[in-house]
């Protein structure tokens, strides 16, 4: 990682981290996109991994993830697990693939509390895992990690 | 006088949708999203919950409708319903979605139906009274009342 983008992740934790949601519920992804803009984010939704990885350019079957300008900018990634298709834990493994968003921090949120699902979660590298609905207490806690992470 | 009058009547029956488990606290939740940049946000969300609902309901009738009964793709259905309920505080449609995931597991047709049937009802009946809350807060913002509820609602 270049000093750079180290950088500009910082200054944009700092001021409006940009985070990208990933839900396929429509009212879950606008609930939790006015949650994040309430709390002095940027926000981007996606309604499924797939095109939560287009956005960060690591979609279409490439191997080696493309230079892309969403992927160096986002922060945080917060994703349902239950999703069709690509599940919220398929997503993070690909992430955590990744060179380049390998160490961008990944939340996973559910309705369901599963131990068993929460802790492939956490092994697989998931920053944290919370319950849906999210609230103004989870944001807040998410935002306190994520200084740390970079702190 | 009238507003007061109007905002009362607002508490009261709110207070009564709590009561009667119609809604939970992630409906207070909404209000606290809500604010002057989105004055709309709730009747928003609670809208699209409402096209929503109605598309899973009409899918799930017809699903439930076929010959062969394609169980995955009902339950689909009924965690995205009880997903989207959860969200607002529709608490009783949330819970009327509960067994029906259980039918589907079991892969009871007859029992899918019943709860197919459960969910409709909840779901005419928390639309019913949110449209008539709706209505009380237009009434009360248009005699110059307050549009920061959450604070009398908490």
């Amino acid at each position: 990682m270049d000093a750079a983008s180290g950088v500009s992740s910082i200054e944009g934790i700092m001021e409006e981290p940009h985070v990208l949601a990933v839900d396929d519920n429509l009212i879950d992804r606008k609930l939790v996109e006015k949650l994040l803009r309430n709390s002095s984010c940027k926000v981007t939704t996606a309604e499924n991994g797939l095109r939560a990885l287009e956005y960060l350019g690591l979609g279409g079957g490439d191997r080696q993830s493309s230079v892309n300008d969403n992927a160096s900018k986002v922060n945080l990634i917060i994703t349902d697990y239950c999703m069709p298709g690509m599940t919220g834990y398929e997503l993070l493994k690909k992430i955590k693939e990744s060179s380049n968003m390998k160490d961008v921090p990944v939340v996973i949120v559910s309705s369901e509390n599963v131990p068993t699902r929460i802790n492939k979660c956490l092994e697989e590298g998931a920053q944290m895992f919370m319950l849906k609905p999210l609230k103004y207490s989870d944001v807040k806690k998410l935002r306190c990690q994520l200084m740390q992470c970079r702190g | 006088m009238e507003v007061n009058q109007l905002q009362r009547t607002f508490l009261e029956y709110t207070a009564a949708l709590f009561r009667e488990g119609f809604l939970d606290s992630q409906f207070t939740q909404l209000y606290q999203l809500q604010d002057e940049s989105n004055p709309k946000f709730v009747v928003e969300v609670v809208s699209l919950f409402f096209d929503d609902s109605e598309r899973l309901i009409n899918d799930l009738t017809r699903a439930l409708d076929e010959p062969i009964v394609d169980f995955k793709k009902i339950d689909a259905h009924v965690h995205q319903l009880k997903g989207s309920s959860s969200s607002i505080g529709a608490h009783r449609v949330k819970n009327s979605c509960l067994p029906f995931r259980d039918f589907c597991e079991a892969q009871n047709t007859d029992g899918c139906l019943r709860c197919l049937q459960q969910v409709k009802q909840e779901y005419l009946l928390i639309k019913n009274k949110l449209e008539d809350l709706f209505q009380l807060e237009k009434q009360i913002v248009a005699a110059g009342g307050s549009t920061n509820l959450v604070e009398w609602m908490l």
